[in-house]
């Protein structure tokens, strides 16, 4: 038996193991459903913070371990690999499953005594399980089996409330995108297979072959846009966003968490791994598309995320925003990788990379935090909530870090990244295409209204769900939800802060990453005024310190509340102002449609919408109404530009093939004689 | 050798008569018997080709088919038939005179496909190649004109035989295990068939093959 040595690899294998274990755990403490919730998500945060800690040790090991496992097909072992990429990764990944874990120990004890939670623990482990295999995985059959235990693991977990049509349907439209997306994938890896190793011979499958090979242009760009296909299906980039609306909102908030902040990293992830670390030599007009969609994605997404008033379908619709903003750094990367200024494509893809993580920590904690009001109000209606600030103070002040942070604003994380997206755009014009030159400045200006939209789309999340007064029909009993929940979403919370504040430490490490991947660095320029200041690239062209305006803000704030507080007598609590109107009722606050009224009327042209407005006259009068009947329905206008064709062509095929299928023996016997008579004559 | 192979064009010529007397038969006990008197054509005629070309398996094929064919296989039917009470009449699809037709234009196919084996081979029984094919497309004809199912599997039986016909007659037979093999398939198709049937008749209390698409699922 072989000494079995601590390596960051063992670690994030060990991590995988427990998990996979996990079903077993399950199997044995089904009797008991609280214990077995306690039980299995706290080894899941065990496995999380082994995985994570195993991709920080990568990272700062900065090179790559790899090992054959002599599982799977004979033949055909699985290759595994830890290098700075998937390392990272591994720590995005690990990072909100831990918090996520801690999260659900208390969240899915909501579900106890309502329905069987087994299955909730089985598939959540396997989900993190495949997530850790994808990044894991060095050859191209291993990372399909990741990609589709993770999908179908969390097709299990869509569909957990099975009982509704409408979970049901969502969770097929998730698999089908999926699945045409993993075909995708799976050609992309056959095309690179192919030409590293030739087509009667396996040895192609592994990434090593991929990487020595040298691919042709055109048979490069088919796999690459294959990939680019695949990877987005299930990154949710518009127009292959729909499932995300529907899936999510339906997923236990916890899933949705995962899902939305970690799996979609996932396909980034791989579209990484295969751009630059596969194909390597990459033409700029990659870059250039992967930017229009990125930016198509980001505005498309917020703009109706904007118009949304359930909540977690309005966090999706914003999620489709990040990972266009992701993408855009992508792009980027790609293009001035193409023309070669090494240090601008590592400070795109640290931008881009910076992102991911930011989103993955803000998502997820905006989706624990709308999963707490789930389940402190059973609605995730936001017409029906608001003041739930008095209610849930730790949930409220969580969910306004999140919001803080995913409207790019200082001193929260989300300011970083998208500032380092700008500073790349703004050095674009040191780029040789005219055609870029062209691209960049439009780009640059909606991303900046992108960024703008965004902060006005969470003003609305939070406004309308934790402020003013209950708007709802009914006032149900809201508490405070229980401690694990508010630790894991504190700890996301601090996250955010930190990243925000010093992201000058985690740039330096990160700066591996990009230099593996671009062969650029950054730390050199970064640094240039110390730890405190991050200055992309020059001094003089632009710096920021997260760590000053946070002290900043800090000291403001504290200045206005003694100035407030020193004398108790100059607060009073008074009813709200009426302007001299009686009767104010709770229904006549602003709420969430009336906010997005005013960008529904410009960017009307963008969406399908259905307005309507009726009168219920008054028996006396018609002409004092009783009351006014106000209907918006909403639609992706993709859904009837894309999807229902495709759907309506494929079902008009399939019943015109099952015309041949009549049940006579008869029938099937002429078609097999026919299809001999027609050989016999034409393929002699 | 003149003499061998107009025996065997003759004999050939009574495996496509048989063939088409089942085409046009009404009755489903003279569609037995006419299977029988195929049946015994080809094991006759295996064993002649079996004493020209100097192959001794041949004989055992000849014996084995005998066996089969002649006395076996057409007992399973009548007792099958006489178990099921079964209306003596044939229906069919497509009315008689009509299938007659389209197996003249199979037999004519089958000729216009064979020629250039015919011209290549230098086996004394290669004009029967074409009866042999044209015995399989009758086979098959009967099968999809036929609405019950003896008749079918009577259909799928001589298929078989206008098979073994052409192995024999191209080739001087398939090795012995291959057609023991075969031999051993029919018998188990046979039994298999009778089963179903039972099956069927229990089921829908008829052997109308047109009752099966009921099986189908609503469209």
């Amino acid at each position: 038996m072989t000494q079995v040595t601590l390596t960051p690899l063992s670690l994030a294998s060990f991590a995988v193991i427990l998990l996979i274990a996990q079903t077993a755990v399950v199997s044995i403490l089904i009797k008991n459903e609280k214990l077995m919730t306690t039980v299995c998500f706290c080894l899941s945060a065990i496995a999380s913070f082994a995985a994570t800690a195993a991709g920080v040790w990568t990272v700062s090991l900065g090179t790559a371990r790899s090992a054959i496992m002599e599982l799977g097909l004979p033949g055909l072992p699985f290759h595994l690999r830890l290098d700075p990429l998937s390392g990272y990764f591994l720590v995005l990944i690990g990072l909100l499953s831990f918090f996520v874990s801690i999260y659900s120990i208390g969240y899915v004890k909501g579900f106890l005594g309502r329905r069987p939670v087994a299955r909730l623990c089985v598939f959540y482990n396997l989900f993190l399980a495949g997530m850790f295999m994808v990044v894991l995985a060095d050859d191209a059959l291993f990372f399909l089996i990741s990609w589709e235990t993770m999908a179908a693991a969390s097709y299990f977990l869509v569909m957990f409330e099975d009982e509704q049509v409408e979970n049901r349907r969502a969770a097929f439209l998730y698999i089908v995108v999926a699945h045409v997306g993993a075909v995708a994938i799976l050609l992309a890896f056959g095309v690179m297979a192919g030409l590293a190793a030739g087509f009667d011979d396996f040895s192609g499958f592994t990434f090593d072959a991929m990487r020595q090979a040298e691919f042709p242009a055109e048979w490069a760009t088919v796999a690459f846009l294959l990939a680019f296909f695949g990877f987005g299906a299930k990154a949710g980039i518009v127009p292959l966003h729909v499932w995300l609306p529907e899936a999510h909102p339906v997923a236990p908030s916890n899933i949705s968490a995962l899902m939305s902040g970690v799996m979609l990293k996932t396909a980034i992830y791989g579209l990484l791994r295969v751009a630059f670390d596969l194909i390597k030599n990459i033409p700029w007009w990659w870059g250039a598309l992967v930017i229009v969609i990125g930016i198509i994605s980001a505005l498309i997404g917020i703009l109706y995320a904007m118009m949304e008033k359930d909540i977690k379908r309005l966090l999706a619709y914003s999620s489709v925003e990040n990972i266009g903003i992701i993408m855009i750094g992508i792009g980027m990367t790609m293009v001035f990788k193409a023309f070669g200024q090494e240090i601008l494509a590592a400070l795109s893809l640290i931008a881009a990379l910076y992102h991911a993580m930011n989103h993955a920590l803000f998502k997820g904690l905006l989706f624990m935090g709308a999963g707490a009001v789930l389940h402190a109000t059973h609605e995730r209606n936001m017409e029906e909530m608001g003041g739930l600030i008095h209610k849930m103070p730790w949930t409220a002040v969580f969910f306004l870090v999140g919001c803080i942070s995913i409207s790019a604003l200082p001193p929260f994380n989300g300011f970083v990244s998208e500032w380092l997206t700008f500073q790349a755009f703004l050095l674009s014009p040191s780029l040789p295409s005219p055609m870029m030159k062209l691209l960049m400045p439009l780009g640059a200006a909606l991303l900046a209204l992108t960024a703008a939209l965004a902060a006005a789309c969470f003003v609305k999340a939070f406004g309308v769900t934790f402020l003013g007064q209950w708007r709802g029909h009914n006032r149900p009993q809201v508490h405070e939800v229980c401690w694990s929940m508010r630790i894991g979403m504190g700890m996301a919370a601090l996250s955010c802060l930190l990243l925000g504040i010093l992201p000058t430490v985690f740039i330096n490490c990160m700066d591996v990453v990009a230099e593996h991947l671009t062969g650029g660095k950054l730390t050199t320029s970064a640094n240039a005024l110390g730890w405190i200041w991050l200055t992309p690239i020059a001094p003089e062209r632009a710096s920021y310190s997260g760590l000053v305006v946070f002290l900043g803000t800090i000291a403001i704030y504290a200045i206005v509340y003694i100035i407030l507080h020193v004398n108790p007598g100059k607060i009073h609590r008074g009813p709200i102002w009426d302007c001299g109107f009686e009767k104010l009722t709770n229904r006549m606050q602003y709420n969430a449609t009336s906010f997005s009224m005013p960008l529904r009327r410009i960017f009307g042209f963008i969406f399908n919408l259905k307005e309507e407005v009726r009168l219920v006259p008054q028996q006396a009068h018609s002409a004092f109404p009783k009351k006014l009947i106000y209907s918006l329905r909403i639609r992706d206008r993709f859904w009837n530009w894309i999807y229902k064709p495709i759907a309506s062509t494929s079902f008009w095929i399939s019943r015109k093939v099952g015309r041949l299928q009549q049940g006579r023996i008869n029938t099937y016997l002429i078609y097999s004689f026919i299809t001999i008579i027609f050989l016999l004559l034409f393929v002699r | 050798m003149e003499t061998i192979t107009q025996i065997n064009s003759f004999l050939a010529a009574l495996v496509l008569l048989t063939a088409f007397g089942m085409l046009s038969q009404k009755r489903i006990s003279s569609l037995i018997h006419l299977f029988t008197w195929q049946g015994l054509f080809l094991s006759i005629n295996t064993a002649i080709v079996g004493y020209v070309a100097g192959r001794h398996h041949l004989y055992i094929s000849s014996i084995l088919t005998l066996s089969l064919k002649v006395i076996l296989l057409p007992y399973i039917l009548h007792v099958l038939i006489a178990r099921l009470k079964h209306r003596k009449d044939v229906e069919t699809v497509v009315n008689i005179p009509t299938t007659m037709l389209i197996g003249i234009v199979l037999v004519i196919f089958s000729y216009h496909l064979t020629a250039p084996v015919r011209e290549l081979s230098t086996f004394i029984t290669r004009s029967t190649l074409a009866i042999a094919l044209a015995t399989v497309m009758i086979g098959l004809l009967m099968m999809i004109t036929r609405r019950h199912a003896v008749t079918q599997i009577i259909g799928f039986l001589a298929m078989e035989n206008g098979l073994f016909f052409a192995a024999t007659s191209t080739t001087y037979g398939m090795p012995l295990v291959v057609e023991l093999g075969v031999a051993l398939d029919v018998l188990i198709a046979a039994f298999i068939f009778g089963m179903f049937f039972f099956q069927i008749h229990t089921t829908f209390d008829s052997l109308d093959v047109d009752q099966m698409a009921r099986l189908k699922e609503e469209s």
